[in-house]
């Protein structure tokens, strides 16, 4: 059975205030599953409901029709997710509480699963050096952290609690090219090592295929073609062989 | 995070000054019988308009009343009434503001359109109109106070929420499965606190300004009785032959409504980690033991 499953999953938003009856699709019909360890790209441009979906995905959200099921159950039900889906966000600026340290940061998933009792604080040294970081980290804020540094704390906090899943909304797009790159590697080490899924998803075709097996384009909302990264000069639609052209001129 | 606060408070002189005003104006009103070298209500025919002297430190009023003493008394109503009305509004405008700006949606509607509603009034004509209905009576005017202002203290935090509870954290915590309140209390309520502080403090001295107003019209707190805007209005009568009488009162309201001030700002400072300064020395001389034990263990 797959991992998550969605099928026929419709999002809207009301624009323009609380009378109007305007709403927006944001995603229309989009299906798809994911395998128990696979790495799934989504990648499409700016305002294309990217973080639509993956706000669905990790249950934040509900969509207006359709399913997002996890392991056959409803995704947003909090009970039944537990702490088996992570994720990894953008903004590594407000990706910790400016009041918590690295290590408060890193306890928050473990406390609320309840794992805080086996694990203690060595563990936190553990996830730390597991992202490429040493211990005297644990007693920094995050203002006292580089870009990287942050989202490697982020990573070491979705890894906590040994998810089954994580949700990566471009987690990797605002760090510079080199560190990217190590991120890039650190995931993909990590992934190995913990036999989790993920879902990636940016608007960097290269980052995602480096990481990803399969790719899914999206676009306007819509899912254009999926298809496995060694697949990907073969691909079918127009989109996504424009987005191929445009990575081998640049 | 408690010890870190103390520490960073106890190193901001002007926080530990300001935290000893305002403990000693606290202690003062609630001890005022020990503290009052005169009973405050006591005429003195003799002695009206009298210099400070040892026996009178700050000198009697028109009716020869000791005005230390009086000054003392007043705390009660002044600071320790306009405290317990501010803590009452604050608490259900903030308990209202967190619940729209977190939960959004229709609750946020009810709540927001119901704030609208109270603050389409006019505050004054309020709290008048309350007191006409209850009557008249420091009582009835701090309750006017509490009924009214949790309405601009829910729209000031509730704003606030909003923007806070957009931050890649909270998404975090909710993915994670932290229940909600855990997410209210651990991370909304310290990033609004400091806005929380600034409208609170900056609210007290306009509450006891208001609150001297409503005494001089004779809404507020009884004749004999001491109250700092009331002393101020007598002070009034005598402006321009004895100015010195309203130095006492005035002095006293500027001192505590600028403590309570300088206390907020240092709050903000001691419990911001990007604002505090010495913190970062500090951890750094702690944390050495802990990057020896790093190295010992790899
Ligand atoms: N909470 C919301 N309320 C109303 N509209 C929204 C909301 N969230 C997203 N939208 C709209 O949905 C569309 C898709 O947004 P989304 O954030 O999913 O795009 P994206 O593909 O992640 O873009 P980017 O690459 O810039 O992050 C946008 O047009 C946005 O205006
Ligand atoms: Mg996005």
């Amino acid at each position: 059975m797959a991992l998550l499953n969605i099928s026929h999953v419709f999002k809207s938003y009301s624009a323009g205030g609380m009378f109007a009856r305007r709403a927006q699709e944001v995603v229309r019909d989009v299906s798809f599953a994911c395998e128990p360890g696979e790495c799934l790209g989504i990648v499409g441009e700016s305002g294309s409901g990217k973080s639509t979906l993956g706000r669905m995905i990790a249950g934040l959200e509900k969509p207006d029709r359709g399913i997002v099921h996890w392991e056959g159950r409803p995704v947003w039900d909090r009970r039944q997710r537990g702490c088996r889906i992570s994720a990894v966000f953008q903004d590594y600026t407000s990706s910790i509480n400016p009041f918590f340290t690295v290590e408060e940061a890193i306890m928050e998933p473990l406390r609320t699963s309840g794992m805080h009792k086996r694990k203690d604080r060595s563990s936190v040294d553990l996830l730390l050096e597991q992202v490429g970081l040493n211990a005297s980290y644990r007693e920094r804020y995050p203002h006292e952290l580089s870009g990287g540094e942050a989202q490697r704390v982020c990573i070491a906090r979705a890894i906590a609690t040994e998810p089954h899943y994580i949700v990566m909304d471009e987690a990797v797009s605002s760090l510079d090219g080199s560190v990217q790159l190590l991120v890039l590697d650190l995931l993909k080490a990590l992934r190995r090592k913990y036999a989790m899924s993920y879902m990636f998803i940016t608007h960097d075709l290269q980052a995602a295929a480096y990481l990803c097996d399969r790719i899914l384009f999206f676009k306007e909302g819509r899912v254009e073609e999926i298809i496995a990264t060694e697949q990907l000069r073969n691909a079918q639609s127009e989109y996504a062989r424009h987005l191929l052209r445009m990575v081998i001129t640049s | 995070m408690k010890m870190r606060l103390l520490t960073n408070l106890l190193q901001d002189k002007l926080a530990v000054l300001s935290l000893a005003v305002i403990g000693l104006i606290l202690a003062a009103g609630a001890m005022a019988p020990v503290f009052a070298p005169h009973d405050p209500n006591a005429v003195n025919m003799d002695l009206r308009y009298a210099g400070a002297s040892w026996h009178y430190l700050l000198g009697n009023d028109h009716l020869g009343r000791c005005i230390l003493s009086r000054l003392i008394y007043g705390i009660r109503p002044s600071v320790l009434g306009v405290l317990a009305a501010l803590f009452v509004s604050v608490a259900l405008g903030a308990f209202l503001g967190l619940v729209a700006g977190y939960f959004k949606g229709k609750t946020d509607a009810v709540i927001m359109r119901v704030c609208d509603i109270m603050l389409s009034f006019p505050g004054y004509v309020m709290t008048l109109a309350i007191v006409g209905i209850l009557g008249v009576g420091l009582g009835n005017i701090l309750l006017a106070f509490m009924l009214l202002k949790w309405a601009w203290f829910a729209r000031i935090i509730r704003a606030s929420v909003l923007q806070a509870a957009e931050a890649d954290y909270i998404k975090f915590a909710r993915i994670t499965g932290v229940p909600s309140i855990t997410i209210l209390l651990r991370h909304v309520v310290p990033v609004v606190s400091a806005d929380i502080a600034v409208v609170a403090s900056s609210s007290f001295g306009s509450m006891i300004l208001q609150l001297s107003g409503f005494s001089f019209l004779g809404l507020g707190v009884q004749a004999p009785n001491a109250e700092w805007g009331m002393m101020l209005n007598e002070a009034r009568d005598v402006m321009f032959s004895r100015p010195e009488l309203m130095l006492a009162p005035g002095l006293a309201i500027v001192l505590t409504v600028s403590a309570v001030n300088f206390m907020s700002d240092a709050l903000q400072t001691a419990l911001d980690p990007t604002l505090s300064k010495t913190n970062r020395k500090f951890r750094e001389q702690a944390s050495l033991p802990v990057k020896l034990r790093g190295k010992e263990v790899a």
